[in-house]
């Protein structure tokens, strides 16, 4: 149990550690850049990790529920005038809501229909974005006024990078603070067994929900955020690759590890910037990544890792 | 008094009957045991009355309510508990979590709580750890608290399943084939157990294919055969039973 506890703050506490010292290593705009973007994402696969790591379910679609935290961010003050601070909670408890209704007959699905049913959930939004031009700009996409702090409006990349970092930190921690209780337990135990948990009263379709829900609603702050960050949205955001891309991040840090969740994010959103020259080939290095993940490292990057240095430890 | 009551109940698959008709009744206290040849619709018994299966006719009492249809989860709430045949192990955690899943009805699962981790989740993380170990040590497993269930033999995994749904602190507890693939030792430490959890005050109902284990431990015994009720009694009575011997237990026994 002490352990585990310090498997915990331990863990957080590198997190702060790391993202106090990275600025020291930043020194331009386009680092900076490269880092909020990881950040945002990161934030997404936290929370998606829970769904698909720990309760052991699968989603094609999140890209569509930061699509519509972000378009939702963008409407709000874009064409209504909202405080972006008020857009940004609104539209999470919108979107909270949406996947609350699809939840129930979606995740009575397993497998590879549940993989079919949320890709046509996220294609539905996507398609939804592209047509509603009068309100979302279409496929050309629309601009996003700033994010404001006390009536300045950030701009700064050096601001973005603490406003994220809070964020994910806070996201991780709510995250270690579901994985290591009851309904964390509850989780992971209907990732092994569901008949087994349904007679341990587990309700299962309850916490599927939730989780879902939780996730979404998560990758909906994230999609808000990163609309205000970028100025500018496009429907690409809510596309079947970036639902790809995100659950490839969570595959390869490792499923059921929030920290993997973290590295994922981290490595695969840096490595195509910064191997410019393989921009094109942008899907096909992560569909081989996917691959030799599964086949190499079934558990992922930091649990394989952190399994290795036990082993190394207690020789 | 009857804690279960089982009446008319039938499963049919497609065109074929996995159970048709059956009643009986079990009482509170006692070790209740169902035997029969393979396919006797055992296990779709267990699976009617710990909700995974809704039957296609038929009703199920227990204490005293109609739960017939129940979700498997409510009924887990009102204190029915089981282990499966073919092991249902959380493999994806370790020994001691598995049973800390088993006391699942008994914490706090409040979401707000969880999320803002209040020392309540803390203190009920660790008591429930505590009393799995206890549990683990109670059902023979307690050199097992840190191992992951997949490097655990399988005898050991069967004791695994017990501890996680005593864990819920079941009134009915349904075991489903708990000797199935141990050696006469271990089933002779199965044996113990069944009746430690019997004086403890929990009714059992026991699948079992261990003639002498069902012979030794059941204060009742229920014969199936193709789903249908061939006998009841107690294990006299059952071994006396002419028809059991033609159909069952065969002309070497």
């Amino acid at each position: 149990m002490r352990r585990l506890s310090q498997a915990r703050t331990g863990g957080l506490l590198s997190l702060v550690i790391v993202i106090v010292l990275l600025p020291l290593a930043l020194d331009n705009i386009y680092h900076y850049d490269i880092v909020i973007r990881i950040g945002i994402n990161a934030i997404v696969c936290v929370g998606l990790n829970l769904f698909i790591g720990y309760a052991g379910q699968i989603s094609l679609g999140h890209a569509g529920f930061f699509a519509l935290g972000a378009y939702g961010s963008a409407i709000l003050t874009g064409h209504y005038s909202w405080p972006a601070w008020f857009a940004l909670p609104a539209s999470a408890a919108a979107v909270g809501m949406i996947a609350f209704v699809v939840a129930r007959p979606i995740l009575r699905l397993k497998g590879h229909y549940l993989a079919m049913g949320t890709l046509g959930m996220g294609i539905i939004v996507f398609i939804v974005i592209t047509q509603e031009v009068a309100l979302t700009g279409g496929p050309d996409g629309m601009p996003v006024p700033p994010l404001t702090i006390a009536g300045t409006e950030i701009y700064s990349e050096t601001t973005w990078y603490w406003i994220i970092a809070t964020v994910l930190v806070a996201t991780v921690w709510l995250a270690l603070n579901i994985v290591d209780s009851p309904i964390g337990r509850a989780l992971r135990a209907i990732h092994g067994s569901e008949p087994a948990s349904s007679v341990m009263g587990i309700n299962v379709a309850r916490y599927k929900a939730m989780v879902f829900v939780i996730s979404a609603v998560i990758a909906s702050v994230a999609g808000s955020l990163f609309t205000h960050y970028s100025g500018f949205i496009t429907p690409s955001e809510a596309g079947f690759l970036h639902s790809v891309e995100l659950v490839t991040m969570v595959v390869l840090g490792g499923m059921a590890s929030t920290f993997g969740a973290v590295v994922g994010a981290g490595l695969l959103t840096a490595l195509p910037q910064l191997l410019a020259t393989l921009r094109d080939y942008e899907m096909l290095v992560f569909g081989a990544v996917l691959m030799g993940t599964m086949i190499f490292m079934p558990h992922g990057l930091v649990p394989t890792i952190a399994a290795m240095f036990q082993r190394w430890r207690r020789k | 008094m009857s804690l279960l009551e089982v009446d008319g109940l039938t499963k049919s698959f497609g065109g074929l009957s996995a159970i048709e008709s059956l009643a009986f009744n079990v009482a509170e206290g006692q070790i209740h045991s169902i035997i029969g040849p393979n396919g006797a619709g055992k296990t779709t018994l267990f699976n009617m009355i710990s909700g995974l299966y809704s039957p296609s006719a038929g009703r199920i009492r227990y204490s005293g309510r109609d739960v017939t249809g129940a979700a498997p989860h409510m009924l887990a709430a009102a204190g029915i508990s089981r282990t499966f045949q073919n092991l249902q192990v959380f493999f994806n955690m370790s020994a001691i979590e598995n049973v800390m899943v088993g006391r699942h009805l008994h914490e706090n699962r409040n979401l707000f709580a969880t999320l803002v981790r209040l020392p309540a989740i803390a203190r009920g993380n660790a008591e429930a750890r505590e009393r799995a170990a206890d549990l683990m040590s109670y059902v023979g497993l307690g050199a097992y608290v840190r191992v992951d269930p997949g490097s655990m033999p399988y005898g050991a995994l069967k004791r695994l399943e017990i501890a996680r749904a005593l864990a819920a602190q079941p009134r009915l507890l349904l075991l489903d084939e708990p000797a199935a693939g141990l050696n006469p030792r271990e089933t002779g430490e199965i044996d113990q157990l069944i009746q430690k959890v019997k004086d403890s005050g929990v009714t059992v109902v026991l699948v079992e294919h261990d003639m002498k284990l069902v012979m030794n431990i059941s204060d009742r015994i229920l014969v199936l055969n193709y789903g249908r009720k061939l006998a009841e009694g107690d294990s006299d009575e059952v071994r006396r039973n002419p028809e059991v011997v033609a159909a069952y237990l065969g002309a070497g026994s």
